[in-house]
């Protein structure tokens, strides 16, 4: 495929999805660590009632008031989850299956009931995301990259992914210690004056943001697959965190990768002429990579467990 | 309208519907209650959103064989096998891997969700058109449904209902104990299988109602009404059963008079609002009863610490401490005892003088263990008993005015 195709139409949805799968999975790695990964399940669920209110209340559908409309959605749910768990005495599993059902519910209700014919609202979209219609149509090949006309015509949502995985970098490297230490050992990170309650809110709250960018550009459904995953993979790998971070690095940018490749040209292969989702197939491939590294991964076993 | 919906009178297939829906209900109460005993309430998001593939594949194979891709039986099918799958995949990568349950669960939906959309996705490309109908499976949707559908969620509720029941012994047995269970000869893995089981059955059966995302809530709102009110299992799962019937009915009932009001979320929200009323006003374990205990609780401290500190001469500055005792009439404002506050503050004493000699005596010891400071002594030891410790302290002295 030569560059005068590739970069405007496949660049930067590959781009897209490789950054936003690998925001989602360095978080992730903590989140399967700490037994919270269903955290990102409750969270891209929300978002679509945050989105919901925040078009209602603007008026208008701009990234802006909708993106923070998600942010606010998914803290919300997060002091929710944790307010009816405490208050209530419920066991956690439950009182997140009963927070996410409600104010999903809550958004699907809003949404049927508010005159949104004229915009492009949709739940279906909300879980697919569109993946396949982020092209740059400035783009007329390589030479574009170097292009500033070209380049300033970029789609919005590349930045906003690249700008959350920045910041997902940084919150690992500046709280690594804490983080690792409150995740492997509370009592021993609580000796030494880690705050593991304040640590894993921060934690919950930057994985919420690199699930509001990501899903904005790619749908929930690579959200919840990459937030478990490549970590989920990557644990099967190596029993060292800094490995466990990087297989899942890596998974995730090969699931995404091979996941655009396969929804974009695979059909051509087998005789059909039409893509199928990419969104879909990135997570498709994500499972296959998990389940080949718990076939044949090294670190599969449970330590002390009896060999079958 | 709105009466008329509820009372079943909006035509036939939407008291069918109705019907359908609140039996349903019920059944998804009853299971939901073994689901969370055995806290795995979250196992039924994994077996719901595992559905996708299947329902798009039995489509496909559908059409491939010529038949009409939309009949219902065969969607249900294709669904129950698909989600069977996830099940036993959830299964093995937490009993033969080092992965939790969580992750195994959240691996589960997404891998199964996507690949299920890359199917619809198919499918749109295949027989554009045809196919509009399996998008209603991801929200549910009750609108313009068939005379035969209807029919198969109404006896699928009532099929699952009547399994439920009959299995509610063992199922309630393992949820609590397993090994007691084991060791009584049941088959705790067959159970299990069977809590399992029926939680797939009533997602299956209620896809096309609320639709594989918010089926979940009916298997996990109702229990956790249900546990605020009542310790007692077959309660427990009757009131759960009776929650999830009154909201999918009135779900189902709302819905049917408007286009908008789709059944999926008005059920779970129905769920919600009973729900948090429990929250709120559940005996025992509601927020209100135990904002009450909490405060009457305070109270007796208060109460005794006043006491104690009138029969002493000692001044009090706690403020509550002081309206209480002046609102008893026992205390002036200025914090002076009246002579029924004296009599009071020196029986107090006298008490506290008691419960020392009880404490240290090994004669006493399973009254000493109920000495939690605010218990009356009358109300654990008898009237010669409390003489017996009378004649060891002493006869009362005047308190020092």
């Amino acid at each position: 495929m030569s560059g005068a195709e590739f970069v405007p139409l496949s660049l930067t949805p590959l781009l897209i999805g490789m950054f936003a799968a690998v925001a989602c999975a360095l978080p992730g790695n903590f989140l399967v660590l700490r037994r919270q990964a269903l955290i990102g399940d409750a969270i891209s669920h929300v978002v679509l009632p945050g989105i919901v209110v925040a078009f209602l209340v603007t008026g208008v559908v701009a990234a802006a008031p909708m993106l923070l409309g998600a942010a606010v959605a998914a803290i919300l749910s997060v002091v929710m989850i944790e307010a009816i768990r405490r208050l209530g005495g419920i066991e956690p599993g439950a009182a997140m299956g009963l927070t996410f059902t409600t104010l999903f519910a809550a958004g699907v209700l809003l949404l049927e009931q508010s005159d949104t014919s004229g915009v492009h609202l949709d739940v279906e979209h909300a879980l697919y995301g569109n993946l396949e219609s982020l092209i740059w149509l400035d783009a007329i090949g390589w030479q574009s990259l170097v292009d500033a006309s070209a380049l300033a015509e970029l789609p919005v949502e590349l930045f906003r992914v690249a700008a959350a995985l920045v910041g997902v970098c940084a919150f690992l490297w500046v709280f690594w210690r804490p983080l690792v230490l409150s995740t492997f050992d509370e009592g021993f990170a609580r000796t030494l004056g880690v705050r593991t309650g304040s640590v894993g809110l921060a934690l919950v709250i930057v994985a919420a943001v690199a699930a509001v960018a990501a899903f904005d550009a790619v749908g929930s459904i690579i959200v919840i697959a990459m937030f478990i995953c490549p970590p989920a993979a990557a644990r099967l790998m190596t029993n060292r965190l800094n490995m466990q971070l990087g297989w899942s690095v890596v998974f995730a940018v090969l699931s995404a990768v091979l996941g655009y490749v396969f929804a974009g040209f695979g059909p051509l292969w087998f005789g059909f002429d039409n893509a199928v989702s990419a969104a879909g197939m990135i997570a498709t491939v994500s499972g296959v990579i998990l389940g080949l590294s718990a076939l044949f991964g090294p670190c599969r076993k449970r330590l002390g467990a009896p060999v079958v | 309208m709105l009466w008329d919906a509820l009372t079943l009178q909006l035509g036939y297939n939407a008291t069918l519907v109705t019907i359908g829906a609140a039996l349903l209900g019920v059944s998804a109460g009853v299971t939901g209650t073994f689901l969370y005993l055995r806290k795995r309430a979250l196992v039924s998001d994994a077996i719901s959103h595992a559905t996708l593939p299947g329902v798009a594949l039995a489509f496909i194979v559908m059409v491939v064989l010529g038949a009409d891709g939309r009949s219902l039986p065969g969607l249900l099918l294709g669904a129950a096998v698909s989600s069977w799958i996830g099940l036993l995949c959830v299964n093995w990568l937490t009993a033969r891997t080092r992965l939790a349950e969580d992750a195994a669960i959240g691996a589960v939906l997404s891998v199964f969700f996507g690949f299920g959309i890359v199917l619809l996705t198919v499918i749109q490309t295949m027989t554009a058109g045809r196919a509009a109908g399996l998008e209603g499976f991801l929200l549910g949707s009750t609108a313009g449904m068939l005379f035969n559908d209807a029919v198969v969620i109404a006896v699928g509720g009532a099929v699952t209902l009547a399994l439920v029941v009959a299995l509610r012994r063992p199922m309630g047995l393992v949820a609590f104990d397993p090994e007691f269970a084991a060791s009584s000869g049941v088959n705790v893995r067959r159970i299990d299988l069977a809590i399992m089981g029926l939680a797939l059955a009533v997602t299956v059966v209620g896809l096309k109602v609320v639709g594989l995302v918010l089926i979940v809530a009916m298997l996990i709102i109702p229990p956790v009404t249900a546990r605020f009110w009542t310790d007692r299992t077959d309660k427990m799962a009757m009131i759960s059963g009776i929650c999830g019937g009154a909201a999918a009915w009135v779900g189902a009932a709302v819905s049917a008079t408007a286009p908008s009001l789709p059944t999926g979320p008005i059920i779970v929200l129905t769920s919600f609002a009973l729900f948090a009323l429990s929250l709120l006003l559940a005996p025992n374990r509601g927020l209100l009863a135990v904002g009450v205990r909490h405060r009457r609780f305070q109270r007796r401290v208060h109460m005794r610490q006043g006491l104690l500190a009138l029969a002493q001469g000692q001044p009090i500055f706690e403020r509550f401490t002081l309206t209480l005792l002046r609102r008893a009439g026992l205390a002036h404002a200025d914090g002076v005892a009246t002579d029924d506050g004296k009599a009071r503050a020196a029986k107090a004493l006298r008490d506290e003088t008691r419960w020392q000699v009880v404490r240290a005596d090994q004669a006493f010891e399973s009254a000493a263990a109920l000495y939690d400071g605010l218990r009356d002594i009358e109300t654990v030891l008898t009237n010669d008993q409390i003489a017996e410790i009378d004649r060891r302290i002493g006869s009362p002295k005047g308190v020092a005015t």
